[in-house]
């Protein structure tokens, strides 16, 4: 009897990402500015799959095809990308405050996407830019650990990290400055608050890629993660390559992290909350952590880019949102829960 | 030195900074702004500084040999549009506004009599003003620079800068144009007034709330903003969604790469304005016609807009043209540069 309940409670946890996920997503498929009903969606997607015509105006088919289908789509795969990098990092870092930003991801793809909108480029080289941008400010940080001797190298990497995001972070002030007032800067501004709203199928399409090549050595490597928590010494003494693990773990969750910013704009608190509620509900055993963060991270996105349309007849940009959410929502976390998170 | 005498010197040179303005400018006049400030201005107004964009057309359009510079450097291509002595004048930056770039050293380094802006008066505008010009001693006046109030903006700093009859006959203009619009606006019935979507940032979803100063010119021609429903305020996102179930007869942009691309796209498709081609791109050289930034330069913009919007209402457009940039901009416009200039201003097929 006794034992029953811990058992029940576990399946609970283990249960509830899911469910609500998929909760979350039914929701907010019939949330919208356009009027559609539940059947027309359905008829719609079931239309589209079977390749017959489903019979509704033009209109409505775009909108929930080209509209409401991928932007939740991007929700999902963004928040769940976003989740997954920052429970890596946290892992590879041993530090439950890092963010996938830490080094310097987000600042890099934001230096590109401003970059882009500077140049009046066509919206694909925008995001172009932003992808590399991101991959080569990691890349920069890494070059930087490696080249430095003496130190922790975990410790210099975040530094770097630091370092390179303030320099990035003034490079990305400088062109501000510079934008035409009138027309660019407030698109550099809405860029960097973070939104979904504009995201196509072309768009979601294009970023899947990156993000599932992420996510593979995530999942292969699931059981190597945990010991990568261990001191860098004694994972080695375990036949751990730490150096080579690190390097492949920190490629993986950057390229998930730029695929996402890439479509989405920069949208904090994501990867830093969500893998600390994935840890209080199934532990830190990564295997079952990251697809708990997975998600949780999708589901939350999606739940909070629904608030995002629907709270006004304007977007209120995500990243606003999430910090406004996450960050009284994470010192809730702090004070309330025991269970570390290693 | 000792310190004494070291702060008291420093006081002194203080005060010299501070008042010497006032006191060399021979004669003075007391001039009451937008805001109600009263200032006084030097009867001869020799160097004018501008301090934000607004400000710098409307002293461009009336007193070019005034202007002490441009709030930033115009482009190759804005320059072939603005004569030849003038489009090099320096650069030194916003002086106020979202973005304050300009060095209060290097203003004053430029010795302007006068500093104008226009646009919106408020409290923040006026607490800037009052700043800068205790901080300089140079006086800093305020206009009013929203689209209705052109021709008395025009008249006013006409008559400040001594160039009268240069203001008159400008505020003319604006007059004669705003109630020829207000004519042909007049004309379409209340439920036939175009409802228009302006689409701006690169996809286009980025738009003007209703109030919003980048519309202005839309309430002027007798259009309707369909973002109106989305609340009042300034720019906003939007979702393509939302586009959708405005379902605009028109769009409007100042975007060469989204008006291409969203006449293809087949996410815009549905939308009337996409179906029937009405797409439209706000010329920009060297003002914008539309907004951007939203000063004199709109103008033109009213008779562009007329055109694209009552196609019934005979605007030559190339004459206006030529007719607004020579008295405002004091360019003769060539054949080939008013096709350059409105190769876009219209939808393609």
């Amino acid at each position: 009897m006794s034992a029953g309940r811990p058992k029940a409670a576990a399946l609970i946890r283990t249960a509830a990402p899911p469910v609500l996920l998929v909760v979350v997503v039914l929701i907010s498929l019939v949330i919208g500015k356009y009027n559609v009903s539940a059947r027309d969606i359905a008829a719609v997607i079931g239309a589209k799959l079977s390749g017959m015509p489903s019979g509704l105006p033009p209109t409505v088919e775009t909108v929930i095809w080209n509209v409401r289908l991928p932007r939740v789509a991007c929700g999902l795969f963004v928040g769940a990308s976003l989740a997954a990098a920052g429970t890596v990092y946290q892992g590879l870092f041993r530090n439950p405050l890092v963010s996938p930003d830490i080094l310097g991801v987000s600042a890099g793809a934001s230096l590109g996407a401003v970059l882009g909108i500077f140049l009046s480029l066509p919206v694909l080289a925008i995001q172009g830019l932003a992808f590399a941008g991101g991959l080569a400010a990691v890349g920069l940080v890494y070059m930087i650990g490696a080249a430095v001797r003496g130190h922790d190298p975990i410790l210099v990497l975040v530094l770097a990290g630091v370092a390179i995001g303030a320099l990035l972070g003034a490079s990305i002030s400088l062109l501000k400055v510079l934008a035409d007032p009138y027309n660019q800067l407030p698109a550099i501004t809405f860029w960097l608050l973070g939104s979904l709203a504009s995201v196509t199928r072309g768009d979601f399409l294009s970023v899947l890629p990156a993000m599932i090549v992420g996510l593979i050595p995530m999942v292969l490597l699931r059981w190597r993660v945990n010991l990568m928590t261990l001191d860098d010494q004694e994972a080695r003494a375990l036949g751990i390559e730490t150096t080579r693990m690190r390097i492949i773990l920190i490629a993986a969750a950057t390229l998930m992290t730029a695929a996402a910013v890439s479509i989405s704009g920069i949208i904090g608190w994501i990867g830093l909350l969500v893998p600390h509620v994935a840890r209080v509900l199934v532990g830190p055993n990564f295997s079952r952590l990251l697809p708990a963060s997975l998600l949780l991270g999708g589901g939350y996105l999606v739940a909070v880019d629904t608030l995002a349309r629907s709270m006004a007849e304007i977007e209120v940009p995500l990243g606003i949102l999430t910090a406004a959410i996450g960050a009284p929502f994470f010192i809730w976390l702090l004070m309330t829960t025991r269970r570390g998170w290693q | 030195m000792n310190r004494r005498g070291f702060l008291i010197a420093l006081g002194l040179m203080l005060q010299a900074l501070l008042f010497s303005p006032q006191m060399a400018g021979a004669e003075t006049r007391a001039f009451v702004d937008a805001a109600g400030r009263k200032v006084e201005i030097p009867d001869n107004v020799h160097r004018v500084l501008a301090a934000g964009p607004p400000a710098s057309v409307l002293l461009y359009a009336l007193a070019p040999d005034k202007m002490v510079g441009w709030v930033r450097e115009p482009s190759a291509d804005e320059k072939a549009f603005i004569a030849a002595p003038y489009h090099d004048l320096p650069a030194y930056g916003r002086l106020t506004g979202k973005g304050n770039t300009a060095n209060i050293e290097m203003v004053l380094k430029m010795k302007p009599d006068l500093i104008i802006d226009v646009g919106t008066v408020d409290a923040t505008y006026v607490s800037l003003a009052d700043r800068v010009q205790q901080q300089t001693g140079i006086p800093y006046i305020l206009i009013d620079g929203s689209f209705a109030k052109t021709p008395d903006s025009l008249r006013t700093l006409g008559d400040l800068l001594g160039v009268k009859d240069k203001g008159e006959e400008l505020a003319g203009y604006a007059d004669a144009t705003l109630k020829r619009v207000d004519a042909v606006a007049a004309a379409v019935p209340a439920d036939k007034r175009p409802r228009v979507y302006y689409g701006r940032g690169p996809k286009g979803l980025e738009t003007g709330l209703a109030g919003s100063i980048n519309m202005e010119v839309l309430g002027a021609v007798g259009a309707a903003n369909v973002a109106e429903a989305a609340g009042s305020g300034g720019l906003a996102n939007v979702s393509l969604e939302q586009v959708l179930s405005w379902n605009p007869e028109v769009i409007l942009t100042l975007d060469p790469n989204f008006q291409a691309s969203v006449l293809h796209d087949p996410l815009w498709a549905g939308i009337a304005a996409v179906k029937q081609g009405r797409v439209y791109r706000a010329p920009t050289l060297p003002f914008g016609w539309f907004d951007s930034p939203p000063g004199v330069n709109r103008l033109i913009g009213v008779a562009w807009l007329t055109s694209v919007l009552y196609p019934d209402s005979h605007v030559d457009l190339r004459t206006e043209t030529r007719d607004f940039y020579k008295r405002f901009y004091h360019v003769e416009v060539t054949d080939e540069q008013l096709d350059g200039l409105l190769a876009q201003s219209s939808a393609k097929p």
